[in-house]
């Protein structure tokens, strides 16, 4: 299993990691690796096991619908890079939420 | 609005699906117990889970999953026995953890429809339902455009809401079929108490796909490249921004002839006040949100017994509270739909009315001519409506009775709203009296003296020509009921002893 150098820039875009044209080149050989060995399993006979979606044997976790104390606003902000003492103050966002 | 005579036949079908996302009527968020009251001030409803820091946990709100399932169920879907959470990964100021918790692969229901039915007649239509699955709302982000470069600001109070996304399948054939589903569902949710479904306070929210199917002269079919419409904040925004789609397509493909395919996927935004659609950035493909199982939640099983409990305790839906309020109340399924449409507090409300004055179809008259349009007129909901039911009974039943009639009704309704005083009272000081019998006969006896002419006409055969006694009562006795006047009329009348007949001179 090989990945593309391209493969690799569009992971990086995506998690907007700005990678030089020199990590590029060892990321795509250090995740070729990666990916190599996981794709070991493939030579498993996976046709009888069900998929497994949690690796813990919990099932049906709730909470009850009871409200529970909130941060103050100044607690809330108090890490933000920027704030007005109300809202996140973050660089102009135009267009559409990404929210779907 | 008047409706054309004759729609003219578009030469193409109009294909379109919805996906509405609608806000759980829950008291704290999905993961976390922060309050989801609307309307605080930023960022004064959010904790370490809903900010998405380091080392929070989230634990799903039992009472939102619940109501999940009850609109699933209410949405006649298959409920899935096991179903997982994941996270959708992309980066957007308002989502504070990177990734956005929905459900991809495994939601908890699939394979539903919902019905809706024109009252009217003109078109009925039952839709498929994809999927309902339960997920997180992003934060609010707040920018003045007329500031230019300023910054964004962001209020997470919304993050972390529970919303039911709500995928149709693209069975609507237009734009008025797609608001009346949509008002169909709306009522549906309400009903059940699943969602306040506030488009005003964003606890619906809808998006819209939409293209063309073209017949060409070979008998193939030209498919128009599917466009997403976003941004419309009522239903009448939907209706509107779909005819205008549906236009713009048909002429974009007469123009250039592009076709399902050979472009990606287009997201346009309807700016209300334009009366337009515009095109936005091209939305990332669904891999690229690059779904993987949230390992912070543990899957969730529905048994067979849970959601025969569910259904259960469902409450009646609209669709069956409309047969069986006209079945047990004799009155019209128009007439049922339109009560029902006003939703649960209403129809609480006529049943009330028509237990007490025994009648199902006055009450729904009085309802819908009087009570609707003030209700309108004042901007009330019937539960702040000042004339209780039983003030309302008291009033039919004095109509029932020939105290009064309708019209005269109608001025004691206005009255009674006016004032706030009792029928009772307000009957009493206009001097609205009942007309006794002896007043009555009396009152009959006179107009029948001084009216030959019209004692000779019913005499005759003509009995509606007693009618014309109505108005010279009404100004002797403004009270006297007219139905009454007429029928006494008419009976005193034919009661006189038949004059000899003689040969007219
Ligand atoms: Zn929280």
């Amino acid at each position: 299993m090989t990945l593309a150098r391209k493969d690799v820039a569009k992971v990086a875009m995506l998690a907007r990691l700005a990678l030089s044209d020199a990590e590029i080149d060892t990321m795509t050989g250090e995740l070729s690796k990666i990916v190599g060995f996981v794709s070991l399993l493939e030579e498993i006979d996976t046709a009888a096991v069900a998929p497994l979606a949690h690796p813990l044997d919990t099932q049906n976790a709730f909470r009850d619908d009871v409200p529970a104390a909130s941060l103050t606003t100044a607690e809330a902000l108090q890490s933000a890079p920027r704030h007005d003492g109300e809202c996140f103050l973050v660089p102009a966002v135009l267009g559409e939420s990404g929210a779907a | 609005m008047t409706k054309p005579a004759a729609p003219t036949a578009e030469p193409f079908t109009t294909v379109i699906g919805l996906e509405v996302h609608v806000q759980l009527q829950t008291k704290t968020k999905l993961f976390c117990g922060c309050s989801t009251t609307f309307g605080a001030p930023p960022n004064t409803q959010v904790c370490p889970v809903c900010l998405g820091l380091p080392g929070s946990l989230p634990v799903m709100n039992r009472e939102a999953f619940s109501l999940a399932i009850k609109a699933a169920l209410a949405l006649e879907c298959r409920i899935a026995p096991f179903t997982k959470w994941d996270r959708k990964n992309y980066f957007y100021p308002d989502l504070p953890k990177g990734y956005q918790i929905s459900q991809f692969d495994l939601p908890f229901s699939s394979d539903g429809w919902l019905e809706v039915v024109d009252p009217k007649g003109a078109f009925s239509r039952k839709v498929g339902v994809i999927r309902v699955h339960l997920e997180e709302d992003a934060g609010k982000s707040m920018h003045d455009e007329a500031a230019g470069t300023a910054d964004t600001r962001i209020d997470l109070n919304r993050a972390g809401t529970p919303l039911c996304e709500i995928v149709s399948q693209p069975d609507l054939r237009s734009p008025q079929e797609a608001r009346a589903w949509l008002n169909e569902l709306k009522l549906l949710l309400v009903y059940l108490g699943v969602s306040d479904c506030n488009m005003q306070e964003g606890s619906l929210r809808v998006d819209a796909n939409v293209n063309l199917h073209i017949p060409r002269p070979d008998g193939s079919l030209a498919k128009t490249p599917i466009v997403e419409i976003k941004n419309m904040n009522s239903f009448r925004s939907v209706e509107r921004a779909l005819a205008y789609e549906t236009a713009r397509q048909y002429d974009e493909w007469q123009a250039t002839g592009a076709e399902l395919g050979t472009t990606p996927k287009q997201t346009r935004g309807w700016d209300d006040p334009a009366g337009v659609t515009r095109a936005q950035r091209h939305k990332e493909e669904s891999s690229d949100y690059r779904y993987f199982p949230d390992p912070d939640l543990v899957p969730v099983t529905v048994s067979e017994e849970q959601i025969a409990a569910a259904k259960a305790l469902m409450g009646t839906p609209p669709t069956v509270l409309r047969t069986t309020l006209a079945e047990k109340w004799k009155i019209s399924a128009y007439d049922a739909d339109v009560l029902v449409n006003q939703g649960r507090e209403l129809v609480g409300y006529f049943e009330d009315v028509a237990t007490r004055v025994g009648e199902g179809k006055v009450a729904s008259n009085w309802l819908q001519q009087d009570v609707l349009r003030t209700l309108n007129e004042r901007g009330e909901t019937i539960d702040e409506f000042p004339i209780r039911p039983d003030a309302l009974a008291d009033l039919i039943r004095r109509v029932q009775n020939g105290d009064f009639d309708t019209s005269r009704g109608r001025e004691i309704f206005a009255e009674v709203l006016t004032s706030g005083r009792s029928v009772a009272d307000v009957v009493a000081s206009l001097g609205i009296a009942a007309v006794g019998q002896d007043e009555l006969i009396a009152l009959c006896k006179e107009l029948i003296a001084a009216n030959p002419k019209i004692v000779a006409d019913v005499q005759g055969g003509k009995e509606q020509a007693a009618a014309g006694l109505i108005g010279q009562a009404k100004k002797k006795n403004p009270n006297v009921n007219p139905a009454k006047v007429r029928q006494m009329c008419v009976d005193l009348i034919k009661a006189l002893e038949l004059p000899t007949r003689t040969p007219e001179a």
